[in-house]
């Protein structure tokens, strides 16, 4: 039974961690901000709605939130919660994750091209551009850590970081963390990579590929995407936080605060930086995979 | 060996058939579609025999020619490669009785050549004779040769059909030498003894091993040796390209794989050789296939990336093999042969895909096609299907040799000896970059042939194929799924495949060692079924929630423009563009700009594009070096009849002269 609780938290609370981020950015900003819950009622004003769809559009169109939606559900039953099991764990499942993120991200783009629009066109080619130099720095990223608790499956290498293994490694792990960090900033589309606020501009890479989506698509999307942030974050805070007690309800109050930390360093990062220019994000990325790489060179 | 014969019959039996009755394409079709099933049918029954049961089938029979005999022989590994070449041949001759419909080419010699193409092939693979093997391979270039430059004479085309030429002969020329080295050590040319080279000195071996990678290297289309690819293959008939990309370049990595078998244990920097040569082609095959407007030019330089691919994985097992790493050496070997399997499939559906939209639309250029998936259902979602499968994703085959693949390289980070761990690396690297970049790319590829508005009047009116070409593409996007879901159950077949070398074919524990894989591949099998079960789920609940809900239709919304036109719509170029900026030191592609400007301002232009790096850079100067060096010996060939008598008995002299010494 304690396997499915992984599953279940995300779906339950993957939608909050927009909330905390958007309440800290409000707070540095001096405003009061949207309510806590308010990502909840977008979604369900949302799925309450009928939809508008462009006549250039075909199924590749609905298919887009759909296989969205579909995908980061299934990624859920492969990773763990810190201390928690997935519901199903196998020797390279990370490399399953991982790929089938991308494939998540080829619908999202196919969707975004099947407008013919040049606004979605730039966002989708922006979006394959910086997965492309993503995806690397994930797998080396998780090759190292995997190198140091010798087992290439998501559980057991969760697992197995324990507060030891942070005294002897602490390097490795940081370095990996935060080239991890980048990368989930850059999946998510989070500043310094993308402005999650901005609809209207050229510089924007998610939001401009699902203008054109609306009503109850509109919703898998947001879902979808709420759960894809948790999905990355639960990687980055199991690694990161090493509360290993063995009792259920410690452990998973250990790792849902860390999610919440994280959400709120998220806003942070997010209220004192700007976003780069598009031309620096490879820069960035590529310096995430260095990160990664000297992490696991060290060790 | 019986059906065997039968089945190359048949195939010879459709080509001169075709001689006869070409002048009708109607009983042309019929005739060469059934005798190709029945030659299908037939060679496919011992193959799947000598798979199953991990036997040899020998003939052999005495030849006029001296030194050499007759002989032919399917072993699992010649079997593994006779599958995809039965099977793709025919369903790439049923795809071409519609397609050269469409095309002015002349039908006899097409269906000719065609034939003798694939039975050349099957025998390339089943020959067990030096000589023999060299016989077929050149039948194989010639027919392909021909059918690369029939068709309407225009220069690109003969250019193509002359620079494949010249290349496939240049590599022939390194096997020669290597197989005239093999018989003087071995005794023979027979293939039988060639297993005695195992035991052959080092310096030897080396030279043996180089020789095989530049001469099978030339015909599998590894970097720099590629160039003829991205040339011939769009040049020839679509069915055709199909068959050549899908199967015939994978010859050349049956003959590597045959040599190795030959040389027994591998050097250590055999192995590091191979993986950079894969990487090097797996990374730059997608950069240059990201900078191409040509569809079918496209998918040529991603054979040469998945060749790379396939080349990561043999160089890789070599590697384990060296550093007597058993599950590293099978892992990445089984990775490597799964690989050549599933290309076959997905890159023989992309280029059927890509006949069909040139046969409804008259070009290649993806950048004057676009919503072509509305006018042609069928062909879009198959070639989504092949652009899924081409792009490492899962669910489909693609993933599943890229899976293993990794697999190997992460055993070998974690768990492998020092030397194992940086080429480990370098393929985690190396394939999660090469993954990447081929998505964007097919992203591209797909979207802008078949989404959006239709950019040209040629698009506009497209229409569907007809059966006879949907039927083997939907045969190939089924495989593309089934081949995935099987493969934890077909892990027996390369274990077969890899018993054939002598370093692996005593006491390994293929079961033992494939176990853990199979564990995986079987929990990835059950997440693919998941995934799809998920998406009905998901479709089933937006279908309920938006039932008696208003769906409207209007434009795409243009962030207020009211008049957009089918020409904003992002080209393939500018989808690639910041990759290939990126990139740009390596693919320099040069633009040409005209631009609006001016108190009268004409129409302006924009055009761009990719030279292949090594044709520009390596070979076009070396060639023109010889070029104009060769004045200097132009006096000997004067057409004087006398001077060349003279020159015989001068050389003759001297050969006398220097047996007598």
């Amino acid at each position: 039974m304690t396997t499915f609780i992984h599953p279940l938290l995300a779906l339950i609370f993957a939608p909050l961690l927009r909330g905390i981020i958007n309440k800290t950015k409000a707070f540095f900003a001096g405003r009061q901000g949207p309510p806590l819950l308010q990502t909840y009622y977008d979604i369900s004003k949302l799925l309450r709605k009928g939809a508008v769809y462009s006549q250039t559009t075909s199924w590749v169109f609905l298919s887009g939130p759909l296989a969205g939606l579909a995908i980061s559900i299934l990624c859920l039953f492969f990773l763990p919660f810190g201390n928690i099991s997935a519901c199903v764990s196998f020797q390279g499942d990370l490399i399953l994750v991982i790929y089938l993120l991308g494939l998540l991200r080829f619908f999202t783009v196919l969707a975004a091209m099947d407008t013919g629009s040049a606004f979605e066109g730039m966002g989708a080619s922006r979006e394959m551009t910086f997965s492309a130099l993503a995806e690397p720095t994930m797998l080396f990223g998780l090759a190292a850590i995997a190198r140091k608790v010798h087992s290439f499956s998501l559980t057991p290498m969760i697992h197995d970081i324990t507060p030891q293994i942070w005294e002897t490694g602490a390097p490795t792990l940081a370095l990996v963390i935060s080239g991890l960090f980048l990368v989930f900033l850059a999946e998510n589309s989070r500043i310094p990579v993308d402005d999650p606020t901005t609809h209207l501009e050229l510089t924007m890479i998610h939001e401009v590929m699902i203008l054109d989506h609306s009503g109850v698509d509109l919703g898998f999307i947001e879902y979808a995407s709420s759960l894809k942030m948790w999905i990355l974050g639960s990687i980055l805070v199991g690694l990161a936080v090493p509360v290993r007690t063995g009792h259920l309800a410690i452990d998973i109050l250990a790792t849902l605060a860390g999610m919440v930390i994280l959400a709120i360093f998220i806003g942070c990062t997010e209220s004192t930086m700007a976003r780069f220019r598009l031309r620096l994000v490879p820069q960035l990325l590529v310096g995430a995979c260095v990160f990664s790489i000297i992490g696991f060179l060290i060790q | 060996m019986f059906f065997l014969f039968v089945s190359t019959g048949c195939i010879l039996l459709a080509g001169a058939g075709a001689l006869i009755v070409g002048a009708n394409p109607k009983i042309c079709s019929v005739w060469s579609s059934l005798l190709s099933l029945l030659a299908a049918i037939a060679g496919v029954i011992p193959c799947i025999q000598v798979l199953l049961s991990g036997e040899t089938l020998l003939y052999g029979t005495a030849w006029e020619i001296p030194h050499a005999t007759f002989s032919l022989c399917l072993d699992p590994l010649a079997a593994f490669f006779l599958v995809p070449i039965l099977g793709l041949g025919l369903l790439t001759a049923v795809f071409g009785t519609e397609y050269l419909a469409h095309e002015h080419a002349n039908l006899r010699a097409a269906w000719f050549c065609f034939h003798l193409l694939w039975a050349s092939m099957i025998l390339v693979v089943l020959a067990a004779d030096g000589l023999l093997f060299m016989v077929a391979w050149e039948i194989t270039v010639l027919s392909s040769f021909f059918l690369v430059i029939m068709g309407e004479h225009n220069p690109e085309k003969l250019r193509a059909g002359w620079v494949y030429l010249v290349a496939s002969h240049l590599g022939a020329a390194f096997l020669l030498i290597m197989f005239l080295l093999l018989a003087r050590d071995t005794g023979s040319l027979a293939f039988a003894s060639f297993s005695q080279a195992a035991q052959l000195p080092l310096a030897g071996k080396n030279l043996l091993f180089l020789l095989a990678i530049i001469g099978f290297g030339t015909k599998a289309g590894f970097i720099p040796l590629h160039i003829w690819l991205p040339e011939a293959h769009p040049a020839a008939p679509s069915h055709v390209s199909a068959l050549m990309s899908g199967v015939m370049i994978k010859t050349g990595i049956y003959g590597l794989i045959r040599t190795l078998f030959f040389l027994g244990n591998p050097e250590w920097w055999w192995g590091w050789t191979l993986l950079l040569i894969g990487l090097s082609s797996g990374i730059l095959g997608v950069l240059f296939a990201l900078a191409q407007h040509d569809l079918k030019r496209l998918l040529a330089y991603h054979s040469v990336e998945n060749i790379g691919i396939i080349a990561i994985g043999l160089g890789f097992g070599l590697i384990g093999l060296s550093s007597q790493n058993a599950i590293v050496a099978t892992l990445g070997l089984a990775g490597g042969l799964l690989h050549v399997l599933n290309h076959a499939v997905f890159k023989g559906l992309l280029f059927l895909g890509a006949g069909s939209v040139l046969v409804q639309t008259g070009t290649r250029d993806i950048d004057s096609l676009g919503g072509l998936l509305k006018k042609m259902p069928a062909t879009g979602f198959t070639f989504l299907v092949g652009c899924i499968s081409i792009s490492g994703l899962p669910p489909f085959n693609g993933f599943v040799s890229e899976f293993l693949i990794y697999m190997s390289a992460f055993h070998a980070v974690l768990y492998g000896a020092t030397s194992l761990n940086t080429p480990g690396l370098l393929i985690i690297l190396g394939l999660s970059l090469i993954g990447g970049l081929a998505a964007a790319c097919f992203v591209k590829a797909f979207s802008v042939v078949f989404l959006g508005n239709p950019r040209t009047k040629a698009a506009a009116g497209a229409r569907e194929s007809g059966m006879a070409m949907l039927l083997p593409m939907s045969i190939l996007a089924a495989l593309c799924l089934i081949i995935a879901v099987a493969s934890p159950w077909l892990m027996e077949i390369p274990a077969r495949v890899l018993q054939g070398h002598p370093q692996l074919a005593a006491g390994t524990d293929f079961t033992g060692i494939f176990k853990p894989a199979i564990q995986s591949m079987k929990l990835v099998t059950a997440g693919s079924v998941a995934l799809i079960a998920l998406l009905g789920l998901v479709i089933f609940i937006r279908r309920s929630l938006l039932s008696n809900r208003e769906i409207g239709s209007t434009v795409t919304w243009g962030c207020g423009y009211a008049k957009p036109t089918a020409a904003m719509q992002y080209t393939g170029s500018s989808f690639a563009q910041p990759l290939t900026t990126l990139f740009s030191s390596i693919l320099c592609t040069t633009s040409h700009v005209s631009g609006v400007d001016g108190y009268f301002p004409k129409a302006g232009s924009f055009s761009s594009h990719t030279n292949d790096l090594f044709e520009k850079k390596l070979f076009s100067p070396f060639f023109r070096l010889i070029e104009s060096n060769l004045h200097r010996v132009v006096w000997i060939q004067n057409g004087v009849v006398q001077l060349s008598v003279l020159f015989i008995a001068i050389t003759l002299l001297l050969l006398l002269i220097l047996g007598l010494a």
